[in-house]
This record gives structure tokens, C-alpha cells and sequence, in this order.
């Protein structure tokens, strides 16, 4: 289908409506519901007993961790902590799941009703959650001998069931609706900041990449001003922040281009595709399967007691929110500021640069300007760069003190991030201390002097400007060490000119 | 040689402590017998000699060594095949499980094992414990030793055959819907179903989670009594298991023996008798309640009026649990596998896999469970029979307000002949009448023998509250020492 539509058409003509499923593989040491081990990329089937391979006779015991994991997240995100509730059978047939059905959550889960404040273009957006619950992962399929690796042309399957049993917790928002053309952005921002929150609580090494964070997109346009929600499509295989965003856009694109045809969205799930940005249809959920929940008879009913509920909620460390609202406090950075560091990766970065005693503008300078371009170059986060924000630190107040010269401050920089080595090392390793010794710089001087008496008769006779030349054969001749100022004043004095 | 089948377990364990018998002398007699009469009764799937010769000379080397040796070292046991055991093939009755061989061993094996059971082999049962005969497991019936036309009852046809047949003085069975009890009842044994939870269910292959309770098999209350303390007490592997003391049922059993239950009333449920139970039934229970009477125990009758709807909610309850707990069997990780030929899809293979490993009746009740849980029927269903469960439980509770036990026969007939029901699902589902109930409430439950009718054991239920398993031993015991002789006796020589 060629798309016609531009976005904007799409944005005057209907309200998009989105929702967001999002599956996260818990950090747990042991699996949800028996003590193998849940460390990622073993070899297949080595991390699997009678228990997580729904041997005839097994019975589930529950993780405890994996219930305050859940609790924690529950708690983040401003939910209701359930006095009460169940585990229930999923019932389906699939070869990935060992007993043929999941234990999962159904009508009655951990945490319910919070919700989950995202930043937009420096604007507020709520997003409501459903609810949290808990359950198992399944086994991993891989079909072999087709080209596509689907099943579809496959000889044979082969199931790893190491992630069988792994605690998965699912976080289901209510509809969003009245973000208009943010949509897109909102939906990455909210798969952000839940992200971020994860990774502050440390219930999930969070990894998109690796399948411990799993997100599904649920998207429906609706007729401007009409109150009835469309027909929703819920795309998965969405395996990047940046996918989150494409994913929406692309769905509106074309969900708008079937509508103004008079066609109607079939409700289904569709994957999509990270090379073309598109996605294609998957399993029709226009005959919804029944998966005949019942409460998991194996399992007592879980009932968290209040005080220790308390006692996680006491224990929560500082969320991203409220840590950004500290730092740019303690950074005197304005909303502005703070969206674009937060945009850059290096909100943290420069508050412990700050800490480490640099001063805000400093430090912001440093990691938003030459520490960026750095980490783009090289493809990396500026976080996943070989410098400490101590060793930035370090070498802001080298420059503060006039030991480097602000391009020596780059060389040395460049220096750790080359070596790792600490920038005093790099300065004694590579000689970068600025020149300040006086006899070496008149030294350096009468050489240029000497080597362009032409130049410096041009200064004598007072063109100051071509003394340019004579300052950067001293500089090259220290090779950057001296100060370019105190360079030109001191040539200058020594040709009798004042420079004015 | 073949005293030592007819020894009574205790006897059994108290001879090899005492080294007046070695436990392999004991084995050799069991699979003697075994070998010379299972062709007929076909109570065992599988004998592990050589596993029970080797657990037997633990047991004597250990003996030999001075080692404290468990309550039961020696003692042979027949296990019924629902019990998962390393190394040794489990079927659990079904063609679709022929030929497993399980990583690990049920946490009651490792118990059995542990205490110096040997484990003679695997018994006979319905497929996947589902049947009241035995005629539903997928390899052949099992026969009543007291009359080889008759069924053994079931689904733990094999055990109750085993220990009624002298093949071994002590069985386990699970039970369900009284799937120990029943059978007990038609074999003349003593069968206890414990209080749910009380008995750990890690590596019994699930029929209804919610429902199954491993038990006893014994031909006198003590022995049942002291298989049940091995047995039993809590298991962190199982999440249902009850976290509390063992029941003193052995203490019981021995206080009970003394034949006083002065002080103690017992409760006679009216809705489980009258019409469908046979005057010789009905007439041996009646006699066995003079009997309660003249040990002291006051005899009440009692009405719990919603047992009459256990039956349909069972009949929801336990088929609902199985349509998910067997739906593992799809040919794919162990078991039989059909129709994997390169042509089919991986569909077609679990389905043909699932229509030749399930036996008729399987099928009924994944079928039955499977509509039950369906999305629009599952409040009527499965909602509605989990509230008569409550109101059953109710029913206990009231009655054990003026009660300290509850009586009714254990069947409302005594063997019939194999064939007879196996085509009427619905009379076949009425031998459990009387056990359902205390199977939904997740109450104790014993059947001990209380005569016999057209020389057929008929076999009186005796219920408690839960966790008060030792009553139903006491008053086991109380009866069974009103009789002259124990009427396993008067089985047919076989």
C-alpha cells in the first residue's frame, strides 16, 4: 500500500486513541516459580528442571522476590496493592509453553489503578495504568530450514526452555486518548520513563534488545470529536525506544488511509519490522481465543501483608522524576535545559560532575557539547563512554586553575577517553601542561621572531594583525602548551608594539 | 515362606528390626507371590524386583550396621503408577505416557524410600485415576481377589488388589472422589484419604489439583495408620501442603484398639443411604453402628442437606482441573508422539497424539471440563459447583458442631462384575456417592471394613474435621476390634 497521506491529514481528520502493553522479564536470581537459574544466553535446555519443564507431577512454588518485584513497580507507578488476589491458568496450546498453559493473572491482580506522569515537548501527559501483574515467561521457538525463520516453510522446531518459567510482569495501561499528534511521542516517552523507572528500582536489567522489556502498541483512530473508540490493531515485535514512536506513527498512516477508503480495521496482531518501518498482519483476533481462565488450584491466593507492603514502599529508592526535579534544582538548569540533557543521555552525567565539585554550566558544556559529539562519533551513549564524570570534574578544575588551556582540556579528555587512564596521568604521560615559564616562551619567541624578521618588521611597523603568524609558530613550536594570549601580549611586547 | 505374606506390616517391620527376618526375605516372598498370582489379579503394571531386592538388603545392611532404621524398613509396598518414581517407568494408566521415565522421584516416594519401604513396583489404575473400576486404564483390568469377575474398585484398583491379594501388606492409592476409599471398600482393606494438604501431592501426576490426596492402603487400621505418618507433613515443593503438625494417627490407631469411644458422637449422615444401596450394605453398616454404640460412642443421625448435589459438582470440578492439567500430553517433550511424519503440521500432531494416547473416558472428561470452563458457561459451571463446595463445606461444619465424626457406608454397593457399568458412565459415577463429599471439603476420610455381604466386603466411611485425621483412625480402630476376626481372612484362596 502507498501511502498518500501525509501525517498532518491523518491529525485534522481523526484522534488517534493508544494503549501499551509492556512485558518485563523480572532480575530475578531464580526462576517464578522454581529455583532454576534465569541467567541470560546459557546454552539451550540447561537452565530447566521437572518444575519449569511441566514434567507430569511438578507442582509451581512462588517466587518471593518476584512478588516484592512486582509490588515495587506497582508502588512507582501509584497503584493499588492487592489485599487479595489469585493466580489463574492461561489455556492455550503452543509448544513453547510446557504445560500448555501459563500461569498468569486474570481478574484479580497484584496492582491495579495507578498511573504514570511522561514529558512531552516540556507538556505534562498522564497515562493511566490498568494494571500490573505477574506471571510466567515461556520457552523460546526457533523454526529451522525455511528462509524466514517462521514457521511457515520451517522442516523442524527446536524449543529452548531456559526462559520457560522466567517471572514476567506485565504492565497494561487504560487508553490514552486526547494527545493528538503527540501520540507517537508519547508512547516512546511513556516506554522511557517506564523504562528508567525499572532500571532505578533494579527489578529488570531492562534490555529491549534482549527481550527483558517487551512492547506491545495497541493504536485505534476515531473520528475528531467522535466518543466511541475505533477498532484497535496491537502490534508487536517493537524492539527499540525509536520503534515505539514508528510503530504508532505507521499504524495511524495506515489505519487513516483504510478508513478514508471506507475500508474497516480488522482487529488483529500485526508485527513490525524494524528494516521497513511498516507493519505486517499476524494472528486475527477478530474470533477471540478462549483461554478458559480459571484460578491456578496448584497455588494458595496471595495475600501481600500491609506492613510489609509498607515496609517496600518506605524502602523505594528516588525515582527518575523526582531525581530530575532535584537535579535541576541543584543545577539551576531550566526545563528547557533539562529536556535537552535528558534528550542527550546526560542528566545524570552532569549532576555527578556537579557533585564531583565542577560548576553546573561547566559541566552541562562539557557533556552536552565536545562529551556528545564524542559518544555520536563513536555510536555509544554518553554514558558508555571511557570517562568518569569525576575525571571531567577533574579536568574542568585543571582548566579553572590555569594548568590546561581549554584546548588542552580537549587533548586531555580525548587522552582518557582513548586510554582510560586519569587526565593527570594523560597530562604527565603526553606533556600537555600549559607553558608557563617565561624564559622558554622568550625563547620560543625570538626563534619566530628570527625565522620571519619580514613578519615581525610588519608588526614593528605597526600591522598587529600579521602577528598571527608568529603566534602560531611559538604555539606550534610549544605544540599548544602556552597560553595563545599571554603569547601574542608577550611577542608583542618584545617588538615594541602595545598592540593598540 | 508364605507366612510372611499374610504378616501384618507392623509385625513385618518389627521382625526385621528384630533380625528374626531379613527384609529380603520378606521381598522374596511378596514377588514369589507376586509371581505366582498377578497373572490372575493383574494388580501390578510393572514389578521392580531388582529395586526391591536392592532396597531390601539397604534395609538389612543397614540393620547389620546398627543404624536406626525407619518405621517401616522392610516392610514391601505396592505404589500405584499415578506416583512418580525415578528411573522407573510411570504411565499413570495411559498409553500416551508408555515408556516415561521420570527425572525424579515424588516427594512420598522419597519418603517411602527414606523410611525403608521397598517398593515392589507400579500398580494398576484407571487412566489418569479416572474410573471407579480400574477398567479404564489403558492396560487392561485389574480383578477383585475376592471374586476375579468382580472389579477391585478405583481408580487405585491395582494397589487396593495388591495389598487384598497379599502381594504386599501395604499400598499407596490417590484419591480424588474416593479413589482409595471405594476401593478399600470392595477389596475389604482399610483405605484413608488424609485431610487435604496433609499429604505432599509433588510428583503425583495431577487428575484435579485441587481435590488429589495421596493415602493408605492397609489390611488393619494400624498398619494403615503408620504408612500415613511416613507419608505425610509438610513439603515447601508443594504449595497446598499444610504447614502444621502431623496428625497423631498412629497414637490413634493403638488407643482406638482398645475398643472404648466413650465420650465421643458419632454422626450419621441421612442423605447418604436409602434407596440405591444394597440391604446387604445398608444391613452390615447398620450392624456396625450397634457396634460404635456398645463402644461407648453415642450415635446420632445428622442432615447435611447439599450433599445430594455433590456428585454434579464434582463431575464439574475435577473434569474442569483436568482439561488444563493434562492438556501437557501433546507429544511434544515426553510420551507417545503420532502422526510426525514431516507432512503435518504441529496441530495435527498434538491432536492425533491426544486421540491415541486418551482413553475413552479421559476424553469425556476433558471434554466435560473444557465446556465447563468456556467463556459464557463458566459461571454456570464451574462458578456454580464451587459454590456448592462451600455450601457442602458448610454442611461439615454445622455437623461437627454436635459431631466429632461423621459415618455413612463407603459405596452403596459391594463389587460389581467387571463389564457391568463400564458402558453407563452415570451408575459408574455413583459408586463415589458417598465420598464426594468429604473429597470437596478437603476433609479426612477412611473406609474400614464392617462385614461382609454375599461374601463381598462392604467397607463404613468414618469423616473428620480437617487436620483431625487421628479420629477417623480411632474409630477405625474402635470397629475393628469389635469383630472376632478380621474378614480379609475369609478371602478365597487364590
Amino acid at each position: 500500500m502507498t501511502q498518500t497521506l501525509s501525517y498532518d491529514d491523518v491529525i485534522a481528520r481523526y484522534e488517534p486513541v493508544i494503549g501499551l502493553e509492556t512485558h518485563v522479564e523480572l532480575g530475578t536470581a531464580s526462576k517464578m516459580f522454581c529455583g532454576c537459574s534465569t541467567t541470560f544466553g546459557a546454552e539451550p535446555n540447561t537452565q530447566t528442571c521437572p518444575v519449569c519443564l511441566g514434567l507430569p507431577g511438578s507442582l509451581p512454588v512462588t517466587n518471593a522476590a518476584a512478588i516484592e518485584f512486582t509490588i515495587r513497580i506497582g508502588l512507582a507507578l501509584n497503584c493499588e496493592i492487592a489485599r487479595w488476589c489469585r493466580f489463574a491458568r492461561k489455556n492455550y496450546f503452543y509448544p513453547d509453553m510446557p504445560k500448555d498453559f501459563q500461569i498468569s493473572q486474570y481478574d484479580e491482580p497484584l496492582c491495579t489503578d495507578g498511573w504514570l506522569d511522561v514529558d512531552v515537548d516540556g507538556q505534562t501527559v498522564r497515562v493511566e495504568i490498568e494494571r500490573v501483574h505477574l506471571e510466567e515467561d515461556t520457552g523460546k521457538t526457533l523454526h529451522v530450514g525455511g528462509a524466514t525463520g517462521r514457521i511457515h516453510g520451517a522442516t523442524h522446531s527446536l524449543v529452548d526452555y531456559n526462559r520457560a518459567g522466567i517471572p514476567l510482569v506485565e504492565v497494561v495501561t487504560k487508553p490514552v486518548a486526547g494527545i493528538g499528534s503527540r501520540a507517537p511521542q508519547v508512547a516512546k516517552a511513556y516506554v522511557t520513563e517506564l523504562r528508567d523507572i525499572l532500571r532505578t528500582l533494579g527489578v529488570s536489567d531492562v534490555r529491549m534488545e534482549q527481550g527483558s522489556l517487551r512492547c506491545d502498541v495497541n493504536t485505534s483512530l476515531r473520528p475528531i470529536a467522535a466518543s466511541a473508540l475505533g477498532t484497535r490493531t496491537e502490534t508487536k515485535n517493537v524492539n527499540s525506544l525509536r520503534s515505539v514512536e514508528r510503530a504508532v506513527r505507521s499504524e495511524m498512516l495506515r489505519q487513516a488511509e483504510l478508513l478514508d477508503t471506507g475500508r474497516r480495521i480488522v482487529q488483529e496482531t500485526r508485527h513490525f519490522q524494524e528494516d521497513t518501518g511498516r507493519s505486517r498482519p499476524g494472528r486475527s483476533k477478530e474470533e477471540a481465543t478462549d483461554y478458559r481462565y480459571f484460578p491456578e488450584p496448584d497455588l494458595v491466593p496471595l495475600a501481600p501483608e500491609p506492613t510489609w507492603v509498607d515496609t517496600i514502599k518506605a524502602s523505594l529508592p528516588e525515582l527518575p522524576s523526582a531525581r530530575r526535579r532535584r537535579i535541576a534544582g541543584e543545577l539551576g538548569a531550566s526545563d528547557r535545559d533539562m529536556i535537552a540533557m535528558a534528550n542527550t543521555g546526560v542528566v545524570d552525567l552532569v549532576a555527578v560532575t556537579v557533585a564531583a565539585g565542577a560548576s553546573a554550566a561547566e559541566a552541562r558544556n562539557w557533556w552536552m557539547g565536545h562529551l556528545a559529539q564524542q559518544a555520536n562519533a563513536t555510536d555509544v551513549e554518553p554514558a558508555a563512554l571511557s570517562i568518569t564524570p569525576e575525571q571531567v570534574a577533574r579536568v574542568i578544575a585543571l582548566v579553572a586553575d590555569g594548568t590546561l588551556s581549554t584546548g588542552l582540556a580537549r587533548q586531555v579528555v580525548d587522552g582518557v577517553l582513548e586510554t582510560g587512564h586519569d587526565p593527570d596521568r594523560v597530562i604527565d604521560e603526553r606533556g600537555l601542561r600549559t607553558v608557563t615559564d617565561a624564559g622558554t616562551l622568550t625563547a620560543a619567541i625570538d626563534e619566530a621572531i628570527a625565522a620571519h624578521p619580514d613578519i615581525a618588521d610588519k608588526v614593528r611597523g605597526g600591522k598587529v594583525a600579521a602577528a598571527g603568524v608568529l603566534v602560531g609558530a611559538v604555539m606550534k613550536a610549544t605544540r599548544g602548551q602556552a597560553d595563545a594570549a599571554s603569547v601574542r601580549a608577550l611577542l608583542l611586547d618584545r617588538l615594541g608594539t602595545d598592540g593598540e | 515362606m508364605t507366612e510372611l505374606t499374610r504378616l501384618t506390616a507392623a509385625a513385618t517391620a518389627e521382625a526385621v528390626a528384630a533380625g528374626t527376618v531379613s527384609a529380603v526375605d520378606v521381598t522374596e516372598a511378596h514377588l514369589a507371590r507376586i509371581a505366582a498370582v498377578d497373572y490372575r489379579l493383574h494388580a501390578f503394571l510393572q514389578v521392580d524386583a531388582e529395586g526391591a531386592l536392592q532396597a531390601a538388603r539397604a534395609v538389612d545392611a543397614a540393620r547389620a550396621n546398627g543404624d536406626r532404621l525407619g518405621a517401616l524398613a522392610g516392610v514391601p509396598l505396592a505404589l500405584k503408577d499415578v506416583v512418580v518414581t525415578k528411573d522407573l517407568e510411570t504411565t499413570s494408566g495411559s498409553a500416551i505416557l508408555k515408556g516415561w521415565i521420570p527425572p525424579y522421584d515424588a516427594t512420598i516416594t522419597r519418603r517411602l524410600r527414606e523410611a525403608g519401604v521397598v517398593i515392589l513396583g507400579k500398580t494398576n489404575m484407571d487412566e489418569f485415576a479416572m474410573g471407579s473400576s480400574t477398567e479404564n486404564s489403558a492396560f487392561g483390568p485389574t480383578h477383585n481377589p475376592w471374586d476375579l469377575a468382580r472389579v477391585p474398585g478405583g481408580s487405585s484398583g491395582g494397589s487396593s488388589a495388591a495389598v487384598a491379594g497379599f502381594e504386599a501388606p501395604l499400598g499407596i492409592g490417590t484419591d480424588t472422589g474416593g479413589s482409595i476409599r471405594q476401593p478399600a471398600a470392595v477389596c475389604g482393606l482399610v483405605g484413608a484419604k488424609p485431610t487435604y494438604g496433609g499429604v505432599s501431592r509433588y510428583g503425583l501426576i495431577a487428575f484435579s489439583s485441587s481435590l488429589d490426596q495421596a493415602g493408605p492402603f492397609a489390611r488393619t487400621v494400624l498398619d494403615a495408620a503408620l504408612l500415613h505418618e511416613v507419608i505425610a507433613g509438610h513439603d515447601p515443593a508443594d504449595s497446598t501442603s499444610i504447614d502444621a503438625p502431623v496428625p497423631p494417627v498412629v497414637a490413634a490407631a493403638r488407643s482406638g484398639a482398645t475398643g472404648d469411644l466413650g465420650g465421643l458422637t458419632v454422626g450419621v449422615v441421612t442423605e447418604l443411604s436409602g434407596e440405591g444401596y444394597q440391604p446387604g450394605v445398608t444391613a452390615a453398616f447398620a450392624d456396625a453402628l450397634t457396634r460404635l454404640e456398645a463402644a461407648g460412642a453415642k450415635v446420632a443421625e445428622v442432615s447435611c442437606r447439599h450433599f445430594g448435589y455433590a456428585l454434579p459438582a464434582y463431575y464439574l470440578i475435577a473434569p474442569s482441573e483436568a482439561s488444563s492439567n493434562l492438556a501437557r500430553f501433546d507429544g511434544v517433550r515426553y510420551g507417545l508422539r503420532v502422526g510426525d511424519d514431516g507432512t503435518r503440521t504441529l496441530e495435527e500432531v498434538m491432536a492425533l497424539t491426544r486421540e491415541a494416547g486418551f482413553g475413552a473416558e479421559v476424553k469425556r472428561r476433558i471434554i466435560l471440563g473444557t465446556y465447563a470452563l468456556s467463556s459464557g458457561y463458566y459461571a454456570a459451571y464451574y462458578g456454580q459447583a464451587q459454590k456448592v463446595r462451600t455450601l457442602i463445606t458448610r454442611d461439615f461444619r454445622a455437623a461437627f458442631e454436635t459431631c466429632d465424626v461423621l459415618v455413612s457406608p463407603t459405596t452403596p454397593t459391594v463389587a460389581f462384575p467387571i463389564g457391568e457399568r463400564a458402558d453407563d458412565p452415570m451408575a459408574m459415577y455413583a459408586a463415589d456417592l458417598c465420598t464426594l463429599p468429604a473429597s470437596l471439603a478437603g476433609l479426612p476420610a477412611l473406609s474400614v471394613p464392617c462385614g461382609l455381604s454375599e461374601g463381598l466386603p462392604v467397607g463404613l466411611q468414618v469423616m473428620a474435621p480437617a487436620l483431625a485425621d487421628d479420629r477417623i483412625y480411632r474409630v477405625a480402630a474402635a470397629l475393628e476390634a469389635s469383630y472376632d476376626s478380621p474378614f480379609i481372612d475369609e478371602a478365597p484362596e487364590l
